[in-house]
């Protein structure tokens, strides 16, 4: 398909999916909708509405502010215990579906993997639930007590009845001498899970920044850094943690997949901040390059090319030693996925992809999908915002329908009509698709395989698409005697 | 660094010595105890085996602790989707959305529809009046259905939203697009009961909302309506309506969702299968209802008892004599007798019994999950000869459920030895797993953590199941079902032994070829 047609295309699947819609809702939609190309005029990435009220009555795939703090910031944090503050519903169905992998004992000293809530019935609803979540805590302390601290996740009825969970924090925290913090992150707060992660790199800049004890003893040295923004998702970290450490870095601290307490609180002693999930955690990047005059850096380790680019950046701020080390390892490297891409590429070279997912990947991973020669023509975020689409204009390679906030019903249609060979998104809509017989991965959880950051990564990312897009399941969808005659 | 001929991923990846050395160098920064003081953590892993740490854990009162249930927006959808082109609207936020749709679709591995009118703080100050305006509209113009049914997050519960308003409200502006359309709603708060309770409510609002008054009730001779209750086991539903076929085609599911969650491959349809919504319209007109599942549906039975005054009982088709007494009250109520197919199909089923149980014989069992598919699942059991040592129920009902499981239990020759835990999350029963130990579990997938912690083999019966599939594929109702129950429960157990005696030279007498 030439540049020209694909664009046309594009434009056209815009018009239909609008066609459907009341005037109100089409009107709304439209902003969020559009085409972009790598060069040239402003085109949807810089132009496309994001951030915004999703429209009533649509399936979309947004979670919510709780989703955004407990499921994605806090919860992966893994010597503390994170209340689901409220009904029980929350906290069970955030339970164990992101894959923060991490290394403990659970239920002794480590608790990512478990749910606790305060299951709340109607009585705490009339009376309020600050009595209840007092007692919680007493018990968390008695029954877990290696906990390293308490988070306090509240669910949409605690800021609706106006219970104070801060003064319940407060009090538990001289009594207990353990960090306890509250997080007002309900979810009908903001438009999607987005806000959820301010709030909750506001309590970690309020609670944990300011906490100096951890940091009193700890002894610096000139090449250590953090990893911020990574959830440890298929053990991602530990494959990011290899390279940085490789090419001689300190890295001490992970944010926020497998992190403990005090590597949170050590953070503002690295030299550098190294930032994978902006959306997520430039806050608390800028709120550390400000309070303590650490400079922070995106990076981005999906795919051999993203990797080298980053990994060569990283080195530059610290000089020639790290940069000669790092040469070596990137040559150590490429001669691996090199030979990763000699093997896949052949298989996926020309297929075309449309992804849909949350914070970086709908741009971050494109490097990765073109490294295999394979072509990404639409993308968009549940929860970004213009910052996000305007780095998305970087890493486009061609012609790209961007959508914010796509529902299901949009997706379906842009699928259709633009005939990609693999869409790349979440549970939600996994199943959608590959009903019609499309190849599909889950780009939130690694559809349970992973990591897929780094090198190594790569090559299972690369495992993974040939997977995806070559299994002979894909043959069986129409039945024999559907098939068209040869020569008929 | 991979070997380019034999990519792992990070399951063998994380082995290598090299990842390896990563993990042990992270830990002088971490501060979490395994690190800096392992002894200190097996000294208090051991605790939490003790007397000593269950009798604190049993007493506790403010935190529930890795609970097997979930809140009422679920159940409603599961409600909805019983029937014919209808959409569940959850009014409320999508993050709750997004979550009921994900466990239903990692439970059965489908799609899962549900839109919701993505109320937010300006909902939550003015109430979402406007939402459910401009969301009834936008969900009929694109999802074409033939009913919405509205359910209610707890947000929407709190602030106080009136869904009869609302949904009068929208009507009346929407410019005639909603005009022929029904739209039921139900109030389902989650911070009361669980999602059985929400499955019931939306259950009892369907029916009333879409039948007429009972002045306009016109009884239809035979016709039996079946409710089944909050089932995720597709082929139990599948098996249910095989075992009504052999009395009548008069009996007739109410909230059939088994379609839904059983598409095929080919294309992507947005609805499947249902209880088509004139028969829905019309339950009314049945001489009588069974509900499968007496706690899913309490509130359901007071509109067909009382409001309807319609027949009603209750049947629990799970193991022999629940399904014997769900068989002899369709013979009842038809007039007909029992069919040849389904004598054989219960000779078939004592006839394997009798060949399995010295496996389920006096065995010790941990079952936890629903009230009702702990009343048939424990009945079973008990038939068999095994001991349900802890029955373990989050949401048991206030009322009934108790006395109706010590019943059962009753019957059992090891009465004495079994006990029933009403409101306990799976936190207690991993003390009641240490201290009072069992042969084997039975429950949904969050018994996992329990099998890595206590060694208890764990057989993968309830909701959800995410990590194995397509169990809920199969039927655990009916004659055949309880056949399903026995091939997971005595091959699990087998499985078990094998395991147990499978070093060589060291444990391997009974690592016999023949079981």
């Amino acid at each position: 398909m030439g540049p020209e047609t694909l664009e046309a295309l594009q434009k056209e699947a815009i018009e239909e999916v609008l066609e459907v819609y009341p005037a109100k809702a089409a009107k709304n939609r439209a902003k969020h909708l559009g085409v972009d190309s790598p060069e040239g005029v402003k085109g949807a990435c810089d132009k496309t509405r994001s951030n915004k009220q999703t429209v009533p009555g649509v399936m979309s795939q947004r979670g919510c502010a709780y989703a955004g703090s407990k499921g994605v910031v806090w919860g992966p944090i893994k010597d503390m215990i994170h209340i689901s503050h409220g009904p029980i519903g929350c906290g069970q169905y955030s339970r164990g579906g992101r894959r923060n992998y991490y290394i403990g004992t659970t239920g002794v000293d480590t608790f990512v993997t478990m749910n606790f809530s305060t299951d709340f019935t109607e009585k705490d609803i009339v009376f309020g639930g600050d009595t209840k979540l007092k007692k919680a805590l007493t018990e968390i302390d008695e029954l877990f007590p290696l906990n390293n601290g308490i988070s306090i996740q509240s669910e949409c009825p605690i800021g609706l009845i106006g219970d104070d969970i801060q003064a319940v924090a407060k009090v538990h925290k001289k009594e207990s001498s353990k960090p306890t913090i509250a997080v007002s992150c309900e979810g009908f707060r903001g438009v999607s899970q987005s806000l959820g992660h301010h709030l909750a790199n506001d309590a970690i800049r309020d609670e944990v920044m300011t906490d100096t004890s951890a940091r009193s003893e700890f002894e610096s040295t000139d090449y250590d850094v953090a990893i911020i923004g990574d959830y440890n998702i298929g053990g991602d970290a530990w494959a990011t943690r290899i390279l940085l450490e490789e090419i001689g870095l300190r890295v001490i601290a992970q944010w926020s997949g497998d992190a403990t307490y005090k590597e949170m609180a050590i953070a503002p002693k690295a030299k550098l901040n190294l930032l994978h999930c902006y959306r997520s955690m430039n806050y608390i990047s800028r709120h550390m390059e400000q309070e303590f005059n650490i400079p922070w850096m995106e990076y981005n380790f999906f795919g051999p090319s993203k990797t080298t680019e980053s990994l060569r950046k990283i080195a530059e701020f610290f000089g020639k030693d790290i940069q000669d080390k790092a040469e070596a390892v990137i040559a150590k490297y490429t001669a691996m996925t090199d030979a990763v891409i000699a093997k896949y590429k052949p298989v996926l070279e020309g297929k075309k992809v449309m992804l849909y997912v949350g914070g970086l990947r709908p741009r971050h991973v494109i490097g990765a999908y073109e490294d295999l020669g394979m072509e990404v023509i639409g993308t968009g975020y549940e929860f970004a915002h213009g910052d996000d689409y305007k780095r998305t204009k970087e890493d486009i390679e061609r012609s790209t329908l961007i959508y914010d906030d796509v529902n299901e019903y949009e997706l379906e249609k842009f699928v259709h009509k633009l005939k990609p060979d693999l869409v790349a998104a979440g549970v939600k809509e996994k199943y959608v698709f590959q009903k019609m017989g499309l190849p599909f991965r889950q780009m939130h959880s690694w559809d349970y395989s992973g990591p897929y950051h780094g090198y190594d990564a790569f090559a299972v990312f690369a495992k993974d698409m040939d997977l995806a897009m070559n299994s002979p399941v894909w043959n069986h969808t129409k039945a024999p005697w559907e098939k068209e005659e040869v020569g008929a | 660094m991979q070997d380019v001929d034999k990519i792992v991923n990070g399951q063998k990846l994380f082995l290598k010595e090299e990842y390896q050395e990563v993990l042990a160098n992270k830990k002088q920064f971490e501060s979490s105890m395994g690190s800096i003081n392992p002894a200190k953590v097996d000294e208090v892993q051991e605790w939490t085996k003790s007397w000593d740490y269950r009798e604190k854990n049993l007493a506790r009162e403010a935190i529930t602790v890795n609970p097997a249930k979930a809140c009422q927006p679920l159940g409603a959808i599961m409600a909805a989707l019983g029937f014919e082109n209808t959409m569940p609207y959850v009014h409320g936020s999508h993050g709750c959305v997004a979550y009921f749709r994900s466990y239903f679709t990692r439970h059965f591995k489908e799609p899962t529809p549900c839109v919701s009118d993505s109320m937010s703080e300006s909902a939550a100050v003015f109430g979402g009046l406007s939402n459910m305006k401009d969301g009834l509209r936008n969900c009929n113009a694109m999802y074409k259905p033939d009913h919405i049914a509205v359910s209610t997050t707890c947000m929407a519960e709190v602030i106080g939203d009136d869904l009869n308003a609302f949904v009068v409200g929208a009507r009346e502006d929407a410019e005639g697009e909603l005009d022929n359309l029904p739209i039921t709603y139900a109030h389902t708060p989650s911070f009361v009961g669980s999602h059985i309770t929400g499955y019931d409510n939306m259950m009892k609002a369907m029916l009333e909302q879409l039948n007429p008054a009972r002045s306009e009730k016109v009884v239809e001779e035979g016709r039996i309506n079946i409710i089944p209750g909050f089932e995720p086991y597709l082929g139990s539903l599948a098996e249910v309506k095989e075992i009504c076929a052999e009395f009548s085609d008069k009996i007739v599911m109410i909230g059939d969702h088994e379609a839904q969650w059983n598409t095929g491959a080919g294309e992507y349809q947005l609805y499947a299968g249902g209880t088509p919504l004139e028969v829905a319209k019309t339950a009314i007109n049945a001489e009588t209802t069974i509900s499968l599942q007496k706690y899913s549906t309490v509130q359901t039975a007071k509109t067909i008892k009382n409001k309807w005054k319609q027949g009603y009982a209750t049947c629990n088709p799970i193991g022999l004599a629940g399904t014997d007494e769900f068989v002899m009250k369709l013979a009842e109520l038809t007039g007909k007798e029992v069919s040849d197919k389904l004598k054989s199909e219960r000779a078939q089923l004592v006839d394997a019994m009798q060949d399995s149980y010295p496996y389920m014989h006096g065995k010790k069992v941990a079952i936890y999950g629903d009230p009702d598919f702990l009343l048939g699942m424990v009945s079973f059991l008990v038939e068999m000869g095994a001991i349900p040592t802890h029955v373990l129920c989050n949401n048991a009902p206030r009322k009934g459920w108790e006395e109706d499981m010590q019943a059962i239990i009753d019957k059992s020759q090891w009465a004495k030895d079994c006990q029933i835990w009403a409101g306990k999350d799976l936190w207690h029963l991993r003390s009641l797993l240490f201290t009072e130990p069992v042969d084997f579990m039975i429950g949904n997938v969050y018994g996992k953590e329990l099998y890595r912690d206590t060694k208890t083999p764990l057989i993968r019966i309830g909701f959800p199941i995410f990590d194995r599939h397509h169990l809920h594929r199969y039927s655990m109702s009916g004659y055949k079902g309880a056949l399903n129950l026995l091939t997971w429960i005595t091959n699990g157990i087998l499985d078990q032994l094998d395991e147990e005696t499978k070093d060589i030279g060291e444990t391997d007498y009974f690592f016999d070829a023949v079981r």
